[in-house]
C-alpha cells in the first residue's frame, strides 16, 4: 500500500517534471527576446539615470548639448526603464509563466517575438525622439505617436500567445498569478490607447487624464506584473502553497478597484474639483487592504522558510521585492494623505518613494525570475554564483544609499518650501548633499546592472564553467528544494 | 475560459468606471477647453512657439505652473501668484502643471520678472542671476555674434561672467523668454478655491 503510493507520487511528479519541460521549451524562444531586450534598456536606462541624477548638483556638466540637458535625459530614463526595462522583463517573465500555469504548451510564441521586434522599434525611435526634444510633453506619456502606435501594435501581439494558451489550457482553475496577468493585459492597451489619443483634453482635463494613466500604468500594469511573478515564485521555491486562495482573489479584485482611482493624488491643492481628489485619495487608502491580503500571503508563506534566501538568489530577490511592495503600498496611502502630501508634494521624496515601488519592488522580483527561469529555459546552469551575489550587493546596498538619504533630503525640501520665512532657495541648496548620495547610489544600482547583464550574456552564449546543480549562493550550502522544480 | 472571460470584463468595467470618476466626471466640471478665465489671453505666435521649446528642454521636470492655497502652502507669500483655477490654463496644450519644485512654480514668471535681459542671461547661466542656482546651463541657446544686425539681441551678462567674446540669443531662446513673458496669471477671477473652512470662500481674488 505503502509502496503502491509512493509509485503513484513518483509516477505524477516525473508526469509534472515532464509538463514542466514542454511548457519551458514551448516558450523559451519568445522569453528570450523580451528578456534580452529588457537588459539592453536596464543598462541604457541605468545611463540615463546616473547622468539625470548628476546633473542635479552638477548644473554645468554637459550643458553643452541640447540633447543632454537634464530636460531630456531624465524623461528618457523614465521611460526606457518603464517601457524597455521593467514592461519588457516583465512581458518576457509573463510569457514564461503562462504555459506554466495552464499546464500546456505555449501557442503562437511567435507573435510574441514580432511584436517585440515592433515593441524596441518603438522603443529606440522613442528614445530617439525624446533626445531630439520632440516629446509629447505629458509626464509618462513622452514617446511621439509612431511609439505609441509601435507599442500597442507589439504589446496585442505579445499578448496573442496569452489568449490561445488560454484557450487550450489543460487545468480546471486559474491561479492567481494568471489572474494578474490576464487583467494586466486587459488594462494596458486600455490605459496607453486612451492616454495617447491627441487633444482629447486640455489644460487641467488634460492633467487629470495624465495622472489616470500615470498612475494607472504603475498600478494596473507594472504592479501586477510583478505580483504575478512574486505570486509563483514564493511558493513555488519553498515548496509550500500560499497561506489563503480566498485571501489572493480579495487582494485581486480590492487592487482593481482601488488602485484604478487613485490618480488624482498626484494634483492634491491642484486647480481641479476638490471631490476628485477626494476620491483619489480615499482610494489610496482603500489601497491598504489588496496591500494587506498581499502581504499576508506572500509573507505568512514566507514565516519558517526566511532561511531559504541565504540559499536562492530567486527567493533572495523575490521575498525582497515583496516586502517592498508592502512597504512602498503603504508608504504611497500615507503619502496621499493632505498632510503628509503638502510636505511631500513637489520634493525629491516622491522621487524616492516611486524607486521603492519600480525598484525595490518590481525591479527585484524581475531580478529574481529572471535568474529561476534562465537556467530552465536554457538548460544550462549560471557560469558563477558569486556574480549573483555580487549582483544582489552591488543593487541591495545602492539602492539603499538612493532612497533612505533622498526620502530624508525631499522631506526636508517640503518642510524648507512650507516655510515662508526661509527663502526657496534655501529648500534647492539644502538637498545637494542626499542628491549626491543618490548619485552614489544609483552608481551602484548600475554597476550591479552591469554584472547582472554580463552574467545574462555568458548564459545565451554558454560561457564560462559549466556548472552543476542548481544556482547555489556562495554565503550558503545549497537546498534542495529548487533543484527539482 | 469562462472565468477568464469574466476576469476579462469585470476588469475592463472596473476601469471604465474608474475612469468616469477621476476623468470623465471632474472634467465635465471643470471644462477646461470651453471656459478660460476672463482674463486670461491667449498666447500670441511666438508664445506659443517658446512654449513648444520649454516642452522640448523639459522644464516642466523642474517647475510647476500652479500656485497652491495660502491656507495649504505659502506659495503667494513666495509671490507665485493667487491659487490657479481651471479656466487659467484652456489654451495650455499640453498642459504643464508639473510634479517637482526643484525650482519655483513659474505659472506667473511674467509678471514677477518680465525683463528679456534677465531671462536670457539667467538661460545662458543660471548662476549669473541666482546665486546657489542649480538649473542647467542653456549655452546651445545662444551663438557667437559675427556682425550686428538690428534684429540681434544681445546678450548681457554681468563682467564676472562674461565667456570673453559677444553672444546673441537664438531664435528659441527669444521664443522661450516670450512665452515665459506671458506666464501671467495675475488678473482676478470670481472663484478661488478655498481650504481654510474657518475663513470665508472669497469671491473676488486678488494676486
Amino acid at each position: 500500500m505503502q509502496n503502491a503510493r509512493k509509485a503513484a507520487h513518483q509516477a505524477s511528479d516525473s508526469e509534472e517534471l515532464f509538463e514542466r519541460t514542454i511548457a519551458d521549451q514551448s516558450s523559451r524562444m519568445p522569453v528570450l527576446f523580451w528578456l534580452s531586450s529588457s537588459m539592453v534598456w536596464l543598462l541604457l536606462g541605468s545611463l540615463f539615470g546616473v547622468i539625470a541624477s548628476v546633473k542635479l548638483h552638477l548644473p554645468d556638466w554637459l550643458v553643452q548639448e541640447a540633447m543632454l540637458t537634464f530636460g531630456r535625459i531624465r524623461p528618457a530614463h523614465l521611460n526606457v526603464v518603464a517601457y524597455g526595462w521593467a514592461s519588457m522583463a516583465g512581458v518576457g517573465v509573463g510569457l514564461w509563466l503562462i504555459p506554466r500555469l495552464f499546464k500546456t504548451a505555449l501557442v503562437g510564441g511567435h507573435y510574441a517575438i514580432a511584436g517585440g521586434l515592433i515593441w524596441n522599434a518603438g522603443l529606440i525611435y522613442g528614445t530617439a525622439a525624446i533626445l531630439a526634444g520632440l516629446s509629447d510633453g505629458l509626464e509618462w506619456l513622452e514617446f511621439p505617436w509612431q511609439t505609441d502606435i509601435a507599442l500597442v501594435i507589439g504589446g496585442a501581439l505579445a499578448a496573442v500567445p496569452l489568449i490561445l494558451t488560454l484557450i487550450k489550457k489543460r487545468v480546471g482553475h486559474l491561479y492567481v498569478s494568471a489572474w494578474y496577468l490576464i487583467a494586466a493585459l486587459v488594462w494596458f492597451p486600455m490605459l496607453f490607447v486612451t492616454a495617447n489619443i491627441p487633444n482629447l483634453f486640455v489644460g487641467v482635463d488634460q492633467a487629470m487624464l495624465n495622472w489616470w494613466f500615470g498612475h494607472n500604468v504603475l498600478g494596473l500594469w507594472m504592479t501586477p506584473l510583478g505580483l504575478a511573478a512574486a505570486y509563483y515564485f514564493i511558493p513555488k521555491i519553498i515548496g509550500k502553497p500560499i497561506r489563503s486562495y480566498g485571501l489572493s482573489l480579495i487582494g485581486f479584485w480590492a487592487l482593481a478597484l482601488f488602485y484604478s482611482q487613485v490618480g488624482l493624488h498626484h494634483l492634491i491643492g491642484g486647480p481641479v474639483p476638490t471631490w476628485a481628489v477626494t476620491i483619489s485619495i480615499v482610494h489610496s487608502v482603500m489601497m491598504v487592504i489588496p496591500v494587506i491580503a498581499v502581504a499576508v500571503n506572500h509573507h505568512m508563506t514566507m514565516l519558517g522558510s526566511f532561511r531559504l534566501m541565504l540559499y536562492s538568489p530567486t527567493l533572495r530577490f523575490v521575498v525582497l521585492g515583496a516586502m517592498m511592495y508592502t512597504f512602498a503600498s503603504v508608504q504611497g496611502s500615507m503619502e496621499a494623505l493632505r498632510s503628509v502630501n503638502t510636505i511631500t508634494h513637489f520634493t525629491h521624496y516622491t522621487v524616492a518613494h516611486a524607486h521603492m515601488g519600480l525598484y525595490g519592488f518590481l525591479s527585484f522580483v524581475l531580478f529574481g525570475s529572471v535568474y529561476f527561469i534562465l537556467p530552465r529555459l536554457l538548460d544550462w546552469e549560471w557560469p558563477h554564483a558569486w556574480a549573483i551575489s555580487l549582483h544582489f550587493w552591488l543593487v541591495f546596498v545602492g539602492w539603499g544609499i538612493y532612497f533612505w538619504p533622498l526620502t530624508l533630503g525631499g522631506w526636508l525640501q517640503g518642510l524648507a518650501m512650507l516655510d515662508p520665512a526661509r527663502s526657496f532657495m534655501e529648500s534647492v541648496t539644502l538637498t545637494l548633499p542626499y542628491l549626491q548620495a543618490r548619485s552614489v547610489g544609483g552608481s551602484l544600482m548600475t554597476l550591479g546592472h552591469l554584472v547582472f547583464a554580463a552574467h545574462f550574456l555568458m548564459m545565451v552564449t554558454r560561457k564560462g564553467p559549466r556548472r552543476e546543480g542548481a544556482p547555489q549562493l556562495p554565503d550558503g550550502r545549497w537546498t534542495a528544494k529548487e533543484a527539482s522544480s | 475560459m469562462t472565468r477568464a472571460i469574466g476576469i476579462i470584463a469585470a476588469s475592463a468595467l472596473i476601469l471604465l468606471f474608474a475612469t468616469l470618476m477621476i476623468v470623465i466626471m471632474p472634467s465635465m466640471q471643470t471644462q477646461s477647453r470651453s471656459h478660460p478665465s476672463e482674463g486670461l489671453k491667449p498666447y500670441s505666435e511666438q508664445a506659443l512657439r517658446g512654449r513648444a521649446v520649454y516642452v522640448s528642454l523639459g522644464c516642466v521636470y523642474c517647475h510647476s505652473q500652479q500656485p497652491r492655497d495660502p491656507a495649504q502652502a505659502p506659495d503667494g507669500i513666495r509671490g507665485w501668484g493667487r491659487p490657479s483655477v481651471p479656466g487659467d490654463y484652456s489654451y495650455d496644450n499640453p498642459h504643464l502643471l508639473g510634479s517637482m519644485r526643484t525650482g519655483p512654480d513659474l505659472l506667473n514668471i511674467g509678471a514677477r520678472q518680465p525683463s528679456v535681459d534677465w531671462h536670457l542671461a539667467h538661460l545662458y547661466n543660471p548662476r549669473a542671476m541666482v546665486p546657489g542656482s542649480t538649473m542647467p546651463a542653456y549655452p546651445f541657446l545662444f551663438e557667437v555674434m559675427e556682425e550686428k544686425s538690428a534684429s540681434d539681441v544681445e546678450l548681457k551678462l554681468p563682467e564676472a561672467f562674461s565667456p570673453g567674446h559677444r553672444l546673441i540669443a537664438k531664435p528659441d531662446a527669444l521664443d522661450l523668454v516670450q512665452y515665459l513673458r506671458e506666464l501671467d496669471r495675475t488678473y482676478s477671477v470670481k472663484i478661488i478655491p478655498t481650504l481654510d473652512k474657518s475663513a470665508p470662500a472669497a469671491t473676488e481674488a486678488q494676486p
